[in-house]
């Protein structure tokens, strides 16, 4: 009982990330209709093509209907009521190096300690750097250039590299894709941008922390990757976001491109503001991601520690197109208080002997609900393909929830599928096991948590993986009943 | 024959001191009042039928928050033991060797065991032991118990067989270094070489300044480990004390013979 209410005191922690940085926002008024799409790509100054783009997905949107299958329950959403730009006002054409940046956008950083000035000697780390909705900083460019290497602001990409953006803006997930990412299709802000070339092995992991920061400001980001044949680039993906009171919307889509022989390795860690202990506020994480192994002997694996948000709506999948490509999807998906979850892959097998695998751990705490949905889906065509499946839960209270949906659909016969699933709930034996060593009932709570999400861990870089472990660390913070 | 025992115990200072330890489990009754006191360097057997309140005992003493303690006290180095936390108690030299130690999926052992000993080593004011220090500390107690290297890096008791298991919880002591070990029915499950091997550990890590509870439900065990005091438990009271010699009685005549004496000396006793 003890323990359990030393659980509860630590989840009770407030978010340690809640502030909000004084910043002059050119923000144009709430609402969505066509004129806003044209304003919004007229003030990034984009090319035809864009506009286009963007004008196509607006109209088909209005056919679209909100999705209700996901097992998440959140109020209305108002689309008019949300302002579909916002930037830092001091630097509109964007700054060029680090001195120009605004310094209160660098103390932003620092408390979140991830000072900009820092991470330029830390590990190798680029950043591009989303405030809102503006890339402020980029690092390591000139670097990166030497190699062919391009790593940049999407709406810098539209402008310099139109063709490449244009020949696979919308390749793996169209226009059409879905709600959130058509509605982001039209919207969408900014975002990162980055291109290896044939051959190449991208020497550091290419980084982006992204943030959320005026009031009731939708953030529609849009990422690109392209890893050209036997081409290698791993990126981390971080956020976290400063305390609110109304619920924000983030739409995100993320496309993954890997050419013949070419790997790309997406690693997540997500702390949005998940809301207060009665589940006020937080941010609605509707996010599109997918890669799609276009060439032959290709990889595309995600990783993603998902601890934010009030509601997760994410399902990091995989095309397999290539004959030998492989996928990966490792995730820890973490629910306390009142937040929920629901996020999985969809792994499509398409060439031959294609594998993927999928390592899922769900740990919900609080009233937190947590639901894993996957699809391991192998075609006609998709002789001799393999998928192993493992979704493992784990319960910290007696009023949290875990579901697990997984579909599978076989059309090839020499396919071979593998699914193992467990839940567990936190034991009281084993953390009196390991307060019997001597160990605090939270170092006790986090070993076990962290023993837990071990399999998944191990896919994350280095530096990535310490935080991540710190993170749940600090979500749990008073979770066990 | 108590009398025997305790005089030949001395002077030596009382680690633990239990007085009238009542306890409960779901609302019901399993200690109904314990007498028991242990002095630096002395090892005690309780043994007992199932059921008896052995296993309850022990973990009333590491502080189980499953069992409600109910009436009596427990003075642990002067100090009340029944206000501390587990871990607390633990720091301040309790070990707990389980009956069925506990599997901590991806925990390795290793980790685990090293914030233990920090953690304790905290709790004394010394300095926390680096990867070397502590990885030659750990090489040195693995031969106490012939420890296979492989179960260092392996997760906590996962998939470790019965014997392996019990070695674990002897190595984990040596390494820990308590003042006062409880060893709870460590030989169960265990075969005849295992039970040596264990029992061999054990003995190693007897000295003058620790105390060893050991419970145990077979005579066995006492062979290897030899007690200077044997306590019977009945029906959440200690009905008997005695010598090492008491072991061997209840291995003649059995649970049932000693209670039936215990009875009969209760009812032919005078008022105290």
């Amino acid at each position: 009982m003890t323990s359990a209410r030393t659980i509860r005191e630590l989840t009770d922690k407030d978010y340690k990330y809640g502030f909000v940085t004084d910043i002059e926002s050119d923000t144009i008024p709430p609402g969505l209709n066509e004129e806003i799409v044209r304003l919004i790509s007229a003030k990034k100054g984009e090319p035809e093509f864009m506009l286009k783009w963007r004008l196509k997905a607006y109209r088909h949107w209005l056919t679209m209907k909100e999705p209700t299958w996901a097992n998440v329950h959140y109020p209305a959403i108002d689309y008019q009521k949300i302002s579909y730009y916002a930037a830092p006002r001091s630097k509109a054409d964007g700054p060029r190096s680090l001195e120009e940046v605004d310094p209160e956008l660098l103390k932003t950083y620092e408390k979140l300690g991830i000072p900009l000035q820092e991470q330029k000697a830390l590990a190798g780390v680029a950043v591009d750097a989303v405030f809102d909705s503006v890339s402020v900083a980029t690092t390591f460019k000139e670097k990166l250039r030497e190699l062919g290497i391009i790593f940049c602001a999407f709406s810098e990409a539209v402008r310099e590299h139109p063709d490449l953006v244009e020949k696979y803006l919308g390749s793996v997930v169209p226009y059409n894709d879905n709600f959130f990412a058509t509605l982001n299709s039209a919207v969408f802000s900014d975002g990162s941008f980055a291109y290896i070339p044939k051959g190449v092995r991208c020497p550091m992991e290419l980084s982006t922390y992204f943030r959320i920061n005026a009031a009731d400001t939708g953030q529609f980001e849009r990422t690109l990757i392209v890893a050209d044949e036997g081409a290698y680039v791993s990126y981390l993906e971080g956020c976290t976001a400063p305390k609110r009171d109304n619920n924000q919307l983030h739409a995100a889509v993320v496309e993954l491109v890997a050419l013949g022989n070419a790997r790309i390795k997406y690693s997540t860690v997500q702390n949005w503001y998940p809301g207060d202990r009665q589940g006020r506020g937080g941010i609605y994480n509707f996010v599109t991601k997918r890669g799609k192994c276009l060439g032959a002997d290709s990889k595309i694996s995600w990783t993603q520690v998902e601890t934010g948000s009030a509601i997760t709506w994410k399902y990091p999948s995989c095309i397999l197109q290539g004959d030998n490509s492989v996928g990966e999807f490792y995730s820890v998906a973490l629910t306390n208080n009142f937040q929920q979850a629901d996020t999985g892959t969809k792994m499509i097998h398409i060439g031959k002997n294609t594998r993927s695998t999928i390592i899922s751990k769900g740990i919900s705490a609080g009233h937190g609900q947590n639901t894993y949905r996957g699809m391991v889906k192998i075609m006609k065509g998709a002789t001799g393909a393999r998928n192993y499946s493992q979704c493992d839960s784990l319960l910290m209270s007696d009023t949290c929830g875990a579901h697990t949906f997984p579909y599978v659909e076989v059309k090839n016969s020499s396919s071979r599928l593998e699914h193992e699933a467990s839940t567990s709930k936190i034991g009281e034996d084993q953390l009196f096991y390991c307060r019997q060593r001597g160990l605090s009932t939270e170092d006790a709570v986090n070993l076990i948590v962290n023993g837990f999400c071990k399999e998944v861990f191990r896919e994350l870089p280095m530096e990535f993986a310490v935080e991540a472990q710190k993170l749940l660390g600090v979500s749990l913070e008073g979770s066990v009943g | 024959m108590a009398r025997e025992a305790s005089a030949e115990e001395g002077r030596a200072k009382t680690l633990l001191e239990i007085r009238g330890l009542r306890a409960t489990a779901g609302g019901k009754e399993i200690l109904k009042g314990i007498d028991l006191t242990v002095r630096a360097g002395e090892v005690h057997a309780i043994m007992g039928p199932n059921g008896s309140g052995k296993s309850t005992l022990a973990h009333v003493l590491a502080g189980r928050e499953a069992f409600q303690v109910t009436g009596g006290q427990v003075i642990y180095e002067g100090r009340d033991l029944l206000a501390m936390p587990p871990e607390e108690r633990a720091r301040e030299g309790i070990f707990l060797a389980f009956q069925y130690p506990v599997e901590i999926p991806g925990v390795s052992n290793m980790y685990l065991l090293k914030a233990a000993l920090n953690a304790v080593r905290k709790h004394r004011g010394l300095p926390e032991l680096d990867a070397i220090d502590f990885l030659a500390l750990v090489k040195e107690k693995m031969k106490l118990v012939e420890m296979d290297d492989a179960l260092l890096n392996r997760s906590v008791n996962e998939g470790f067989s019965g014997g392996e298991k019990k070695r674990n919880e002897i190595f984990q002591m040596a390494v820990l270094g308590p003042r006062l070990a409880i060893l709870d029915e460590t030989d169960s499950g265990l075969d005849i070489d295992a039970l040596k091997t264990v029992a061999k550990g054990v003995n190693s890590l007897r000295g003058p300044e620790r105390a060893m509870i050991v419970i145990t439900h077979y005579q066995r065990l006492l062979n290897y480990i030899v007690p200077g005091t044997v306590h019977v438990l009945h029906n959440g009271r200690i009905v008997r004390t005695g010598g090492k010699e008491l072991a061997l009685e209840l291995e003649a005549k059995g649970y049932a013979g000693v209670e039936e004496s215990v009875r009969g000396s209760r009812q032919a006793a005078p008022p105290r």
